[in-house]
């Protein structure tokens, strides 16, 4: 029973702190953005503009609720349900940390540690896809349905390409669950050994993320906002929350399978995680201020005609490697 | 106490499956019906956790959940984008075959049933239905079976390309 009150005092804590990730992230990269541009970004409300997510889901929660004429109720409304669960889900297993001490309890930083972490995170975010693509169908309205199509086109296409760049990171660990892989990096971190792993799960990543340049399916010339253009107030911060904690868990996923996890010198181990985690938001962030959108048959081709036969010459190389330094 | 836990689990994950079935060929429309499929396949999944198997529950809602139910919910945008009504299908008898398989595969439950139920209950160790197992057993004692099916799924993508490929003369 201890156990289990744990558990739910730790998803408490997880789920309060994504939550005010979520809301800050949206002024980090509204902030970001206008230094990028040379413009100031949100500074009125609060001090720096601090206070400006609070207003911001004040809004959004006592907007009105409209419902576009002739939706298909149940699947309008599960749709952004499903985004917002699945990205929460992935937390379950992955790791901010080892064993700590606290109040004379050994406390671990992770909710689970599964023999099947990784594929839990994969099956999560295949799962995710149906937010989308329920979104856009049952909104009615051809710009929603033609905008799920394309993303939910290039997150099946691009989680291949990533799935087949996790593969490899297995095998250079010998196992499936997320702490072990962390721990088998202490002395030497994966992106050492798998660079090439690591470009492909990066690019992977972004197109997973729908961010620029990858960010088709909100491209507005073409398709208003895509799969969430029936969507308003809290239904659209629902949507919002998935994508902005799936930037979240890329950057921990980036970190815990290729740069040390946790691992590293001085700090505190969970410091380390949240440090770099958070290069990996900036440099997402920096992208989206960087680079021009694809067009969508560049991106296909890319992910089925680079990326996908990279990443299985990277895994047959990587097998040779984990036989020969076997032998 | 975790008997009982099991059990309502099941119970949940029972009641999912068959409501979930029930909604597959009751649906009047073919998303409402691919989403009953997906609730069949996930309580699928918990059925495999209870027993012990987590790695091939993960698998089952990457693969069908995850892959398969979505290529449905494609296909059914794609042909049917504004209503997600079907038409008469061409296809006659197909409510007949249905109750005469669903029939036969109900008896062949219950004739599984009758024999297992005599039959001793054996053991598995802890390892059963782990990442390891799964694929040693794959690559060992299930590997011809393996490879045929990945030929059949071969044959699938060739014959889906050489059908999509534009015309040429």
């Amino acid at each position: 029973m201890a156990d289990l009150s744990l558990a739910a005092v730790k998803s408490a804590v997880l789920i309060f702190l994504l939550l005010t990730t979520f809301a800050y992230m949206t002024l980090l990269e509204r902030k970001l953005l206008g230094k990028f541009q040379v413009r100031y970004g949100p500074n009125r409300v609060g001090p720096l503009g601090l206070l400006q997510p609070l207003a911001d889901g004040v809004k959004l929660l006592f907007k009105e609720s409209f419902r576009p004429a002739q939706v298909d109720v149940i699947v309008y409304l599960v749709a952004p349900t499903i985004t917002m669960v699945t990205s929460l889900v992935v937390y379950a297993v992955i790791p901010f940390g080892p064993e700590v001490s606290f109040f004379g309890r050994r406390v671990t930083l992770y909710l689970a540690d599964v023999n099947v972490g990784i594929l839990l995170i994969l099956a999560a975010s295949s799962i995710g896809v149906y937010g989308i693509i329920l979104g856009g169908w049952s909104s009615n309205n051809k710009y929603s349905l033609l905008g799920s199509l394309r993303s939910s086109a290039q997150l099946i296409s691009y989680e291949l390409a990533l799935s087949l760049a996790v593969i490899a990171v297995v095998l250079t660990a010998g196992t499936l669950s997320l702490v072990e892989i962390v721990e088998a990096q202490q002395r030497l971190w994966f992106v050492a050994l798998q660079p090439v792993g690591f470009l492909i799960f990066l690019v992977a990543a972004i197109a997973e993320t729908n961010r620029a340049p990858f960010d088709l399916p909100e491209a507005e010339q073409e398709l208003v906002a895509g799969y969430q253009t029936e969507y308003g107030g809290f239904k659209f911060a629902m949507f919002y929350f998935g994508e902005y904690i799936g930037i979240v868990t890329m950057s921990a996923l980036a970190t815990t399978l290729f740069w040390g996890g946790w691992n590293g010198p001085l700090l505190p181990p969970v410091v380390w995680f949240a440090l770099k985690s958070f290069v990996f938001i900036f440099f997402l962030i920096w992208l989206r201020a960087t680079m021009p959108r694809v067009r969508h048959d560049q991106l296909m081709a890319f992910g089925w005609k680079f990326l996908v036969p990279v990443g299985l010459l990277n895994i047959v190389v990587t097998s040779i490697w984990v036989i020969l330094r076997q032998t | 106490m975790s008997a009982l836990i099991e059990i309502i689990i099941f119970s949940a994950a029972a009641a999912g499956a068959l409501a979930g079935g029930v909604g597959v060929v009751a649906s009047a429309q073919p998303v409402r019906s691919a989403l009953s499929l997906l609730l069949v396949l996930g309580s699928l999944a918990v059925m495999y956790l209870l027993l012990a198997a987590p790695f091939v529950a993960t698998l089952q809602v990457i693969i069908y959940a995850g892959a398969i139910v979505v290529l449905f919910l494609f296909v059914i945008m794609l042909l049917h984008a504004r209503s997600g009504e079907e038409r008469p299908s061409k296809l006659r008898g197909q409510r007949v075959a249905a109750f005469v398989l669903s029939a036969a595969f109900y008896a062949a439950i219950l004739a599984v049933l009758r024999t297992v139920r005599s039959a001793p209950v054996s053991t598995i160790g802890s390892e059963f239905g782990s990442a390891q197992f799964v694929g040693g057993a794959l690559f060992t004692t299930y590997v011809l079976p393996f490879e045929l099916a990945s030929m059949v799924l071969i044959v699938g993508i060739i014959a889906a390309v050489v059908i999509g490929r534009p015309f040429v003369r």
